[in-house]
C-alpha cells in the first residue's frame, strides 16, 4: 500500500510557481529524502503534505486517503522540525504527551507510551526537564519522541540535523537510520544534505526549480544520475563534467574530450549501445572523481587494463583518507580522488587510471542522461 | 584601566541629570511636605517650606472626613470606585490584548495586517475626538454615569496598547512551535493557554503596568461620563479643590492627591524592573 501519494500538485505564490506538477508514491516502511538546494520547494512539499500549507493543485492521500481538506492534527502523521519546536513552558515529559493530552489519551496510556519512547531514545533521565536544560542532541531526542510517541502513519522530518555541529550530526544521522530499521517506520526526510541523503535514504527524491528531477533508490541516483543537475548535487566532490564529442573507432564509442587539442583525451568505452545515436556530435561527459585513480590502480570487478592517461596536476589537497587531486583532462578540468599516500606535484604531469565503466553521457542540449 | 568616575565630563553629565532630576521632582517634594503640613500653617507661611510640625492627620482627614460634593466621607470612596474601573478594565484589556496579539502575530489570516493597523491606529486619535462617540454609545446602551461604562471604555480604548505590545512580543516566538502543535493536535485556545501564556509573563508584567497607570491617572473620560458619587477619585480631587475654594485647605487636598498617587506609584515600585526589562526584551529563546 502506498503510504503517501502526491498527484500533479503545484503550489504558487503570487506569481512565483514554487511546485510544478509534483507526482510521488511513497510506499509503507520507505525511507524517502526529499534533498535539494534551498528553494527548490523541498520544505513547502513537506508543509503541504503536513496540511501546514495548501496546495494550488493536486492531490495527497495518506494511508490511502485524500486529505487535501482534513486538518494537520487529523492526517495520522506527526513531524520533526529543523528547530525542534519544543515547547519552552514544558517539561520534556509534558512535551511528550502534549500531543495525547489534546486527544485525551487516557492518563495510563499516555504512561505506557511516555516510558516505551523514553526507553527508545535513552532519554528517561531527562523526563523532569525543560527544553531549555538540554543539549542539543538532547533536543533532537525529544522532538522525535515526540513525533515517535504518537505511532502515526507518516513521519515527517524538517532538516532535523540541520542546527546540530558536525560531529553530532553523523551520530544523529545513524541513530536514526537504524530506529528507521527498527521501528520500520514510512518515513519523509527534507534536507539539502545530500550525504544525509545518501546515507539514509532508501529511496532519494531529488529537487530542483520545483520539481523532482529523479526519484530513486541512492545507488541508482548516484550511478545514473537522471541528469546533469542530479550529476553535480549529489556527490562530494561532484561529478566532473565535461564537453566532449562521442566518435566512433573500430565500431565501439569513445569520448574524446578537447578534441582537435594536442592533449586530447580519448576514453574507449564498452557498451554504452544507447548512445548510438550520438556518435559524431558534442556531448557531456561525466566521470565520478573516485573513477579517476593513480595510474597503477586497478578498479575492482574490470576486464583488461584500465585507460590510463597523462595529464598535468594542478593542484593536491591532502584529506587524511584521500588525495583529491585537480587535473587537466583534454583542457578540462578535472577531480580526481587518489590513494593518500600518492602525492603528485603541482605543475607535472601524472599517469591517472579511469574507471570507464562508469562514464556518465548527457544530452548537451537536454541535459538528461543518455547512458 | 583608569578610573573615570571622576572625570569632568563624567562630573558634567551627572550635573545635568541632577537639575534634571530635581525639576522633576520638586512638584513631588512640594505635595509630600504640604501633606504633612497643618492648613494653618501654609496659610501663614508660604506653599513651600519644611513642616514646622508634622501634621500626619491630613492624611487621615484626606481618606475619611473631608467632604467632597456634599457628602463628607473623604476619598475613600472614590478610590474605591477608581479601583473598581481600573482593576477589571485592566484585567479585561490585558487578556483580550494578549489573545489579539497572539492572533495577528502567530495566525496569518486575511486582512491580519489591516485589523492590527485600524486597532493600533488608537493610539493616534486624540482622546477629545472621542468623546463624543463614546457618549453616544454609553446613552444607547444606559451606561452613562456608572462604573461600568468606564470599564468598557478603558477595556476597548486600552486594545490599542495591549494588542501592540504583545503582537510585538509574541512575533519573536518562532511559528514552526505553532505548527508542532497543530499537528500534535492543539487548537487555538489550547495553544494559546498551554504555550504562549507562559511564555508572556514579561509582556503582561508591561501590560498590566501600563494599563494600570493609565487607567488610574485617566481624567477627562472619568469626569466627563461620570458625576457625583461614581466618580474616580482622579475627577473627585477636582471637586475637592472646588468645594474649598472659600478656605484655602492645602495640607488636606496634598495628602488627597499623595493617596491617590499610590496605588501607581506601589505598581512601579513594584513591577518598575519588569516594565523596563519587559520593553527592551522580547526574546524567547
Amino acid at each position: 500500500m502506498a503510504a503517501l501519494s502526491i498527484r500533479t500538485l503545484s503550489k504558487r505564490y503570487a506569481n512565483l510557481e514554487v511546485l510544478k506538477g509534483i507526482n510521488l508514491d511513497i510506499e509503507s516502511g520507505e525511507f524517502t529524502v526529499l534533498v535539494g538546494p534551498s528553494g527548490c520547494g523541498k520544505s513547502t512539499l513537506l508543509n503541504i503534505v503536513a496540511g501546514l500549507d495548501r496546495p494550488s493543485a493536486g492531490t495527497i492521500e495518506i494511508g490511502g486517503r485524500v486529505v487535501n481538506d482534513v486538518e494537520p492534527k487529523d492526517r495520522d502523521i506527526a513531524m520533526v522540525f529543523q528547530s525542534y519546536a519544543l515547547y519552552p513552558s514544558m517539561t520534556v515529559r509534558q512535551n511528550i504527551t502534549f500531543g495525547m493530552e489534546c486527544r485525551h489519551v487516557p492518563k495510563a496510556e499516555q504512561e505506557a507510551a511516555l516510558a516505551n519512547v523514553a526507553r527508545l531514545l535513552q532519554i528517561e533521565p531527562l523526563l523532569g526537564r525543560k527544553p531549555s536544560q538540554l543539549s542539543g542532541g538532547q533536543r533532537q531526542r525529544v522532538a522525535m519522541g515526540r513525533a515517535l510517541v504518537r505511532d502515526p502513519l507518516l513521519f515527517l522530518f524538517d532538516e532535523p540535523l540541520s542546527n546540530l555541529d558536525a560531529k553530532l550530526r553523523v551520530e544523529m544521522r545513524m541513530e536514526i537510520k537504524r530506529l528507521h530499521q527498527r521501528i520500520g517506520a514510512t518515513i519523509v526526510y527534507v534536507t539539502h544534505d545530500q550525504i544525509e541523503a545518501m546515507t539514509m535514504a532508501t529511496r532519494i527524491a531529488v529537487m530542483h526549480h520545483g520539481e523532482v528531477q529523479q526519484f530513486a533508490d541512492p545507488d541508482t541516483v548516484y550511478r545514473y544520475p537522471a541528469n546533469l543537475f542530479v550529476a553535480r548535487f549529489m556527490g562530494s566532490p561532484p561529478m566532473n563534467t565535461m564537453k566532449a564529442r562521442l566518435e566512433a573507432e573500430d565500431g565501439g564509442p569513445v569520448v574524446v574530450i578537447g578534441a582537435g587539442r594536442p592533449d586530447e583525451a580519448r576514453l574507449r568505452l564498452q557498451g554504452y549501445d544507447a548512445a548510438a545515436s550520438f556518435v559524431g556530435r558534442d556531448i557531456v561527459v561525466g566521470i565520478r572523481p573516485e573513477c579517476i585513480a593513480e595510474g597503477n590502480r586497478g578498479f575492482s570487478g574490470a576486464c583488461g587494463a584500465p585507460v590510463v592517461v597523462n595529464a598535468p596536476v594542478e593542484m593536491v589537497e591532502p584529506t587524511g583518507a584521500e588525495t583529491i587531486v585537480l587535473l587537466r583532462l583534454g583542457g578540462e578540468s578535472a577531480l580526481a580522488r587518489i590513494a593518500p599516500d600518492i602525492r603528485p606535484v603541482p605543475g607535472e604531469r601524472a599517469a591517472f587510471a579511469l574507471d570507464t565503466r562508469r562514464i556518465c553521457l548527457f544530452d548537451p542540449e537536454t541535459e538528461r542522461l543518455i547512458a | 584601566m583608569r578610573d573615570r568616575t571622576f572625570a569632568p565630563s563624567r562630573m558634567l553629565i551627572y550635573l545635568v541629570v541632577l537639575l534634571v532630576a530635581v525639576a522633576y521632582l520638586v512638584p513631588l517634594i512640594v505635595v509630600v511636605l504640604n501633606s504633612l503640613r497643618s492648613n494653618e500653617e501654609i496659610a501663614q507661611t508660604s506653599m513651600i517650606g519644611w513642616p514646622l510640625r508634622w501634621a500626619f492627620g491630613n492624611y487621615l482627614t484626606a481618606w475619611s472626613d473631608f467632604c467632597v460634593a456634599q457628602t463628607c466621607a473623604g476619598i475613600r470612596p472614590y478610590m474605591l470606585n477608581s479601583a473598581l474601573v481600573t482593576i477589571p478594565a485592566t484585567i479585561f484589556s490585558t487578556l483580550l490584548g494578549a489573545v489579539a496579539g497572539y492572533a495577528v502575530s502567530l495566525w496569518r489570516f486575511r486582512g491580519d495586517q489591516w485589523i492590527y493597523g485600524i486597532v493600533t491606529l488608537g493610539i493616534f486619535l486624540p482622546q477629545q475626538m472621542r468623546l463624543l462617540p463614546w457618549t453616544i454609545v454609553l446613552r444607547d446602551m444606559g451606561l452613562m454615569n456608572t462604573l461600568t461604562g468606564l470599564v468598557m471604555i478603558h477595556t476597548i480604548q486600552g486594545l490599542s496598547f495591549t494588542v501592540l505590545f504583545c503582537r510585538n512580543y509574541y512575533v519573536s516566538v518562532p511559528q514552526e512551535l505553532i505548527r508542532a502543535a497543530r499537528i500534535d493536535g492543539a487548537g487555538f485556545f489550547r495553544i494559546f493557554w498551554r504555550i504562549i501564556l507562559p511564555l508572556s509573563p514579561p509582556i503582561l508584567v508591561v501590560t498590566v503596568i501600563w494599563q494600570f497607570t493609565h487607567i488610574w491617572n485617566e481624567f477627562l473620560y472619568g469626569v466627563t461620563f461620570t458625576t457625583g458619587q461614581q466618580q474616580p477619585v482622579t475627577a473627585a480631587l477636582i471637586a475637592l479643590s472646588a468645594a474649598v475654594a472659600d478656605i484655602p485647605q492645602n495640607g488636606v487636598q496634598s495628602a488627597a492627591v499623595m493617596i491617590a498617587a499610590l496605588p501607581t506609584l506601589l505598581i512601579y515600585l513594584i513591577g518598575g524592573k519588569y516594565f523596563v526589562r519587559g520593553l527592551t526584551a522580547g526574546a524567547v529563546k
